[in-house]
């Protein structure tokens, strides 16, 4: 007898998300050099979300300080660039992520054991002491400053491509596109494994049902941390690609709001699909943007479809869209 | 010597003696009912033998060893599941993933997180053949929260039995399952315990059932052993009766219907 499918089949999910890898490739041949750098923006909050997710969408912890994690990452890359004169991208990466895990799980090691509200409330304090320190040791942070990170002073693919001379601007915005493209291609890949494995199981497991989790032999607070932990490196990468196209870091990445935003990313896509945030976090960048262009009460606009959001559309974009297309095939 | 042992296990709940001086013992391969009227303690004791509760004192002996202080996991890596008497499974997963991660974590699989859960075809086939035991297998794809609360009972039950535990305790497996299909649940689960082999005490309040499939019965009451013994014997024994009809006489038992 042959099996009957039990989950996604390898080949088909191909099907959609090369096509989908290869049309964000074109894009910059079609938009101009500032939209290219939206996206950039869009596809680094998009590994941010997706590593958020992993906590929310997978096993039910509402993080409220996962801008810890975004901050440390990119505080790293800033302060190895300007103490030790780092320029290769890949050893900021190596840095940023190996400090992101050391943080994460530090704080996980406290959080998970507990959840719900005093989950979210300690994942916020927590974050909240290394905003502090970023604002008020300011002889080693800048303070509200921050520390600037100059794109001329990285290099790529070690050392490959560099940024210096006239025109550096345009190669940068073009190049690092195409990096970020492929990291954001390796991290949802990696998450999507993760959370199609039998870890990605119990930590479903976990969400619904704890006590029984238990029962079946899960180690629920193990693993809610090694989820904790695989979730900040994930929200630290996105931190590290963001310094450099941002340009600069500053204490405002590590405050709670930033929290909030990714929050916001990943309820906008939807949390209870996997592309949900990748959407969310794209279609918010853009939100924000255009919202602070138009208008100086950028933050009631945010405030108005976030409200609408929850009320009307509680599953997000992409929940929606997939209740939509449902809807159709069966006519 | 047997399987589980208890000795002078107590927990109480302030005034109530909820578990009062246990010692309970379960032979290998033995069918146990566990009965008596609400609040004689049937479930906290489960809960205690689980490590769903702590006990006062007293110490758990199972195969041999003291698991008293071992925790939930670690009982169920020594070998003792149970089911739930208020559904307790994983609403939002697949009726075939809840069996499946059952599996996985008796292989010690869960910690895995570079191999995609479905491709694992041996698991994915010990699966199938768990719901097609319990009458799952046309519900494999549902979600367990949309199944019928008689399955959800199954699923409960399959749950715990796909960890292949060498103790299984099941807590009203048929408790708010209408009559009819209250005896199909209960030859479902006979027979796979039975032919598994599996040691499993069963906690049920309809007697008929008791005494059909039982090896031996325990009647506890006020959170105490009250009379154990064979199902002959316990239908004999007066002070049973009292205790769970009300009524005694050679008739008790017999159902008026």
């Amino acid at each position: 007898m042959p099996a009957a499918r039990t989950g996604p089949s390898v080949p088909v999910v191909l099907a959609v998300a090369v096509p989908v890898i290869v049309a964000f490739a074109v894009l910059p041949r079609v938009v101009d050099l500032y939209q290219t750098e939206l996206l950039i923006y869009g596809l680094t909050f998009a590994i941010a979300a997706l590593g958020f997710n992993l906590l929310l969408g997978y096993t039910g912890l509402l993080s409220f300080g996962h801008s810890a994690y975004f901050g440390m990452g990119a505080y790293t890359v800033a302060f190895i660039v300007r103490d030790l004169h780092v320029q290769s991208m890949e050893l900021c990466i190596l840095a940023g992520v190996l400090s992101t895990f050391v943080i994460a799980a530090l704080f996980g090691y406290v959080c998970v054991r507990h959840t719900r509200i005093f989950f979210g409330i300690l994942t916020l304090a927590l974050s909240q002491v290394l905003w502090s320190l970023a604002f008020k040791f300011f002889w080693v942070t800048g303070g509200t400053d921050g520390i600037r990170v100059a794109r001329t002073g990285i290099t790529l693919l070690g050392g490959l491509i560099d940024f210096k001379g006239s025109g550096s601007y345009q190669k940068f915005v073009y190049a690092y596109y195409y990096y970020v493209l492929a990291l954001f291609a390796i991290s949802a890949a990696l998450m999507w494994v993760i959370v199609h494995s039998p870890f990605g199981k119990a930590l479903q497991a976990i969400r619904d049902n704890e006590i029984r989790a238990g029962f079946v032999g899960i180690r629920v607070r193990r693993y809610r941390w090694i989820a904790f932990v695989i979730s900040g490196c994930f929200t630290g990468l996105a931190g590290v690609l963001w310094v450099p196209l941002n340009g600069l870091t500053t204490p405002d990445i590590l405050y709670w709001p930033f929290s909030g935003e990714i929050v916001f990313m990943t309820v906008l896509g939807g949390f209870r699909t996997f592309t949900g945030p990748i959407v969310g976090a794209i279609a918010f960048n853009y939100l924000k943007v255009y919202a602070v262009a138009s208008s100086q009460y950028w933050q009631m606009v945010l405030g108005c479809v976030l409200v609408v959001l929850v009320m009307v559309l509680p599953t997000g974009i992409v929940g929606t869209l997939a209740r939509l297309g449902g809807k159709l095939r069966r006519g | 010597m047997a399987l589980l042992q208890t000795v002078d296990l107590k927990r109480y709940f302030g005034e109530t003696r909820a578990v009062d001086n246990v010692n309970l013992s379960i032979e290998e391969g033995e069918f146990v009912s566990l009965v008596g009227p609400n609040g004689a303690g049937k479930t906290s004791l489960i809960n205690v033998i689980s490590a769903r509760l702590t006990p006062e004192s007293g110490k758990i002996i199972f195969k041999g060893e003291d698991i008293t202080r071992l925790s939930v996991t670690q009982r169920v890596r020594a070998g003792i599941a149970r089911s739930f008497q208020l559904v307790n499974v994983f609403d939002d997963l697949t009726t075939f993933d809840n069996v499946a991660l059952a599996i996985f974590s008796r292989e010690g699989k869960t910690a895995h997180l570079g191999t995609l859960a479905h491709l694992d075809h041996a698991v994915a086939n010990e699966a199938d053949a768990v719901l097609k035991q319990f009458g799952l297998a046309a519900k494999r794809g549902d979600n367990a929260r949309d199944l019928s609360q008689g399955e959800r009972k199954l699923l409960d039950v399959a749950l715990a039995y796909a960890l292949k535990p060498k103790l299984l305790f099941l807590d009203e497996p048929t408790s708010g399952v209408s009559t009819r299909d209250k005896g199909q649940i209960m030859d479902t689960i006979a027979s796979v315990v039975r032919g598994e082999g599996i040691t499993a005490v069963i906690v049920e309040h309809d007697m008929d059932v008791v005494f059909k499939y039982s090896d031996r019965i325990v009647v506890m009451a006020q959170g105490a052993i009250l009379a154990q013994g064979t199902p002959d014997e316990i239908r004999k024994n007066e002070q049973v009766a009292m205790v769970l009809l009300g009524s005694s006489g050679p008739d008790a038992f017999t159902r008026k219907d």
